[in-house]
């Protein structure tokens, strides 16, 4: 099976986030960028599909952050083609909506029979590139995607997660999109030697791609860190006493029946 | 009966080339590697065992084990071995190493870890920007090289736990006062400073040891100084031991030895004594090791009032914490393979000392038997602190608030 992944560059959470000088967006500049966790799980699946059944795996990525690590790493760890779509503005990646739109447009001649996506990114919860990318494909999609195996006939059986443990099997005609929530396993270790080797023998191979206008429909007014406040209570005395008072406490708000 | 093949294998064959102790296979089967080991009798394959299928060309089989993953670095094996062969630094890392290759996965506890290595230089994960988080507030200056590059007597490698760790953060700050009020001119690398790797080159990840080492390579260079001083006895170990195979030398020392060699400077500053028995727990790297068993106790016996008593195993002999070889991050599987933690079998042989502290010198040390403290049921009757706090206590530039 030819399948491809679509991998972001998102923040990494682990240095404090800091709002821009314009109070609107986001100081990108300051900030380090790792791969977006569900787009490994994304990754580690379509490897598993591979292993399975054979086939190849594409690693498509916009040219953001630290990007080209990532996609050696892909290669270490089995994919085929590593791909990097051309993006010229070092501060900030494409809008979800944009990027859709350039990997539809590169995926359309590599024709794939199956791309596999990261449900959401932590800078986009909204999940908007999967549904959107497939979209722009016309082709089917089933996201918060928990599982995936060949199904006997053509397509795939696809296992999606509803709220309320509520689990749903899906069979799924191919071409298609999947957002993927996680893999069947946790993506693989690749030890740093292998990385190394790839960076060698692998080539990523730079993609120019129309980078579609996009007006925001909706603004940002005014961006800030949470202020905080000061309505915690701290209790104090022996054990009993604090019990008591955390009883009465959900009593007066409503919460004892 | 397993018969060495003929053709000897290819495996050992390349350990044997491989600089690291003598030929694994003049291994002649005696058993007290296998007998030596702490953890020997809970492994599928115990090290004589590792040996005698690897000789015999079955090397595949034992990657698979969960034996690979039980090694914590302890060096007994290597040290007891009539024939020297290095098992601790030579086998057990090369074993990792090909499973890895292999696309075997290693605990995931441990990839973890790995990955934090990869990304941030460090083990906990943390931002490199904060890495001298621990001196917020302190009371003595700190010089950050990375900003304000100058010729410093001692570069000191603060290490990834006393970096971030809240418990060892407090050692940090104690060596720091230490080292100014001894007049010593030191710096810090701040945010560029990056872990050194282990000494067992990183459990077997080599291409991540590699990684870190050409990361310190970079950074060392731009900098002026007399000689590095650790507070981890591994990253001391692979200053010492591993670096130079990479072309990287520079005079180190680990803090013990740093310490005890400005002993008279010391006992001149020491104000208050600590009434209190302590036994003192040798770690491997420095200890069985480098064999420096004399110096941490030089220090402690420099401590007024303090009565120091040795445990069942001390010296070379000392029972390991768990924590090396990736055992830090590896609690999980060993338990579930081994039986127990080492470190809960440890502070129980500090408690039978009668003492009321037990004194470390490695900053994996703190949290292990804190926790083994309290899982034993021993908190509260054994207290456990590093050499530099008691130092600082009696130098009276101890943390002002109690442990």
């Amino acid at each position: 099976m030819k399948i491809a992944v679509v991998i972001r560059q998102v923040p990494d959470l682990i240095e404090p986030l800091e709002v821009d000088s314009s109070g609107k967006a986001l100081d990108l500049g300051s900030a380090t960028f790792i791969l977006n966790e569900s787009d490994d799980h994304a990754l580690e699946q379509a490897l598993l599909l591979k292993e399975a059944q054979g086939g190849s795996v594409s690693v498509l990525a916009v040219d953001f952050g630290d990007v080209d690590n990532s996609l050696y790493a892909a290669a270490a760890k089995g994919a085929d083609q590593l791909i990097k779509l051309l993006w010229d503005d070092p501060n900030r990646p494409p809008w979800p909506q944009q990027a859709a739109r350039m990997f539809a447009e590169v995926l359309r001649p590599l024709a794939p029979e199956l791309v596999l996506v990261g449900v959401q990114a932590h800078d986009e919860l909204d999940g908007v590139l999967p549904p959107e990318l497939a979209v722009c494909l016309g082709w089917p999609y089933v996201g918060v995607v928990r599982g995936v195996k060949a199904d006997d006939g053509q397509g795939l059986l696809v296992r999606k997660e509803f709220p309320g443990a509520v689990m749903a099997e899906f069979a799924v005609r191919l071409p298609a999109v999947l957002g993927i929530l996680g893999a069947e396993q946790p993506p693989r270790y690749v030890p740093v030697s292998r990385i190394r080797a790839a960076m060698k023998s692998s080539q990523i191979a730079e993609q120019e791609a129309t980078v579609p206008p996009w007006a925001a429909r909706v603004e940002v007014a005014r961006l800030s860190p949470p202020a905080p406040a000061e309505r915690a209570e701290m209790l104090t005395g022996s054990a009993e006493e604090v019990a008591q008072r955390i009883a009465a406490l959900l009593e007066e708000k409503g919460l004892l029946r | 009966m397993i018969q060495p093949t003929k053709t000897a294998p290819d495996f050992l064959e390349q350990l044997a080339t491989s600089g690291e102790g003598e030929s694994p296979l003049g291994c002649m089967q005696c058993g007290l590697c296998a007998a030596s080991c702490p953890l020997g009798h809970a492994m599928e394959y115990p090290p004589r065992r590792l040996l005698l299928r690897a000789a015999a060309g079955q090397v595949d089989r034992l990657l698979q084990s969960p034996t690979l993953w039980m090694c914590v670095g302890c060096y007994l094996c290597s040290l007891r071995c009539p024939r020297g062969i290095e098992l601790t630094d030579g086998l057990w890392p090369a074993l990792r190493d090909r499973a890895m290759q292999a696309g075997i996965q290693p605990p995931a506890e441990l990839q973890e870890t790995f990955q934090n290595l990869l990304k941030y230089g460090n083990v906990l994960g943390k931002s490199p920007r904060q890495r001298l988080q621990w001196a917020e507030g302190l009371d003595v200056p700190v010089l950050d090289l990375s900003k304000q590059p100058q010729p410093v007597e001692v570069l000191w490698i603060v290490g990834d736990y006393p970096s971030y760790y809240p418990r060892n953060q407090r050692v940090a700050r104690a060596f720091a006062r230490i080292l100014t009020a001894l007049g010593i001119r030191w710096g810090v690398l701040g945010a560029k400073e990056c872990a050194l790797g282990e000494c067992d080159r990183m459990f077997g990840e080599e291409g991540l040891f590699e990684t870190l080492v050409e990361k310190n390579r970079q950074v060392l260079q731009t900098q002026r100084f007399e000689k590095i001083v650790l507070l981890d006895p591994h990253e001391f170990r692979a200053m010492e031991h591993f670096y130079p195979r990479y072309g990287i030398r520079y005079p180190v020392e680990h803090y013990v030895t740093f310490l005890a060699n400005r002993l008279s400077d010391l006992t001149a500053r020491i104000v208050r004594s600590i009434d209190a028995t302590v036994t003192y727990h040798d770690n491997c790297c420095v200890g069985r090791r480098c064999r420096c068993f004399d110096p941490p106790r030089q220090l402690l016996g420099a401590i007024p009032g303090l009565k120091l008593v040795e445990m069942e195993r001390n010296r070379e002999d000392a029972l390991c914490c768990g924590g090396g070889g990736g055992g830090m991050w590896l609690d999980a599987h060993i338990v579930a393979h081994g039986g127990y933690r080492l470190s809960d079998e440890r502070i129980k042989m500090a408690a039978r000392t009668g003492a009321q502290i037990l004194a470390v010198s490695c900053p994996f040390e703190l949290s292990r038997f804190e926790d083994a403290a309290k899982v034993t049921g021993l908190e509260g009757k054994v207290q456990v602190r590093d050499i530099i706090e008691l130092l600082a206590e009696a130098m009276d530039l101890g943390e002002k608030e109690t442990v």
